[in-house]
């Protein structure tokens, strides 16, 4: 799928508030998002700036997106947990994730702990998420909006490289 | 100078102003002294008091946004200063009760006895800095950093002081916390 067609589906599925932290998985996106006048996006500093970023623009009426790399979301537990999930404030997270368990294709010793990790902290934490494929994007957006409205919770899409071009 | 002084003239001078409190003895001496439901008392997520009410500010251009802060949570996210400095939202308010210490933990020295976080603030791109050590100028300064195009940063040195011990916590439950203060947020 083409960054611009990602981008559109959030958009059209409500998100109107965007924030995060680059990857080079997302980078288009983001990319596409600094030169788009019909969305704020602010780049953070860390994470959980972004995190905390999100829950302000959701206080103020908006519908925040997240964007970060994995190994962004330890940085993010705290937030997520004696924040988000306290006080019941949903945010879509986008989470590339490097280090994707796989025997052909290593990735970085730095993304390998992270990347086998990462689904299970989403369990510690009871925070839902799924993982996206080229054929789930659309499907999976729209499950993040029913989750967050329904259950008023964060939600975390995970985005293995090779979905988008 | 004492915290409990200082929100007094704060919970006293507000009005209509989203208020977004961190963690520790700030918010429970704001619950403490005017509950109200345009506080956002931060309960948790220590640190990022500043970048919830970045959000709100950028979100609701119209609405002046306070940050009541403490030096423990600015220097846990020293980054949060140079996020607002770079964005600048005018209708920000940030102000900083540093009793260089940890008072929720037994008044733990905090390293805000060297470092002087109004520079950090300046040098982060705030266009009003402001840094206050006795009492007797504080409500002045606080009009003014309400009345100024902002960001505005207000550092007020109080002094060592007892621990928490004693004092209630925010008696709402986090979710009705965000209730009423969504609530507010429409009302106006």
């Amino acid at each position: 799928m083409k960054a611009e067609e990602f981008l559109n589906l959030l958009a059209a599925a409500g998100y109107d508030f965007f924030t995060g932290v680059p990857c080079s998985i997302i980078g288009d996106v983001i990319l596409l998002l600094e030169k788009d006048p019909r969305i704020p996006y602010v780049p953070a500093v860390r994470e959980d700036v972004a995190v905390g970023l999100a829950v302000g623009a959701y206080l103020g009426g908006k519908t925040p997106c997240v964007l970060m790399q994995n190994s962004g979301l330890g940085q993010c537990l705290n937030a997520l947990t004696s924040l988000n999930l306290i006080y019941k404030i949903p945010s879509l997270l986008i989470v590339t994730w490097r280090g994707y368990p796989s025997k052909t294709d290593k990735d970085a010793p730095e993304h390998l702990v992270m990347g086998k990790a990462c689904t299970k902290l989403m369990d510690c934490i009871g925070l839902p998420y799924r993982e996206l494929s080229p054929k789930n994007v659309a499907k999976s957006i729209e499950w993040s909006r029913e989750v967050t409205s329904q259950r008023q919770i964060p939600v975390a899409l995970f985005l293995p490289r090779g979905v988008l071009e | 100078m004492k915290t409990t002084a200082i929100l007094k003239t704060i919970m006293g001078t507000l009005r209509e102003e989203l208020v977004v409190a961190a963690n520790g003895r700030v918010s429970r001496e704001a619950f403490t002294l005017k509950d109200r439901p345009q506080n956002f008392y931060m309960i948790g997520s220590m640190g990022l008091a500043s970048s919830i009410a970045l959000g709100l500010a950028l979100t609701l251009p119209q609405r002046k946004v306070v940050i009541l802060d403490g030096d423990g949570n600015v220097l846990m996210n020293l980054g949060g200063l140079p996020q607002i400095g770079e964005l600048l939202p005018p209708n920000l308010v940030h102000i900083v009760i540093d009793n260089e210490a940890y008072g929720s933990t037994g008044s733990q020295a905090t390293i805000s006895r060297k470092v002087p976080l109004e520079k950090i603030a300046q040098a982060s791109g705030y266009p009003v800095v402001e840094k206050i050590t006795e009492e007797k100028d504080f409500k002045l300064a606080l009009e003014r950093c309400l009345e100024k195009k902002g960001p505005s940063f207000l550092l007020v040195k109080v002094g060592a002081e007892e621990g928490t011990e004693g004092l209630p916590r925010v008696s709402h439950s986090p979710v009705a916390i965000r209730d009423r203060f969504i609530e507010a947020v429409r009302r106006s």
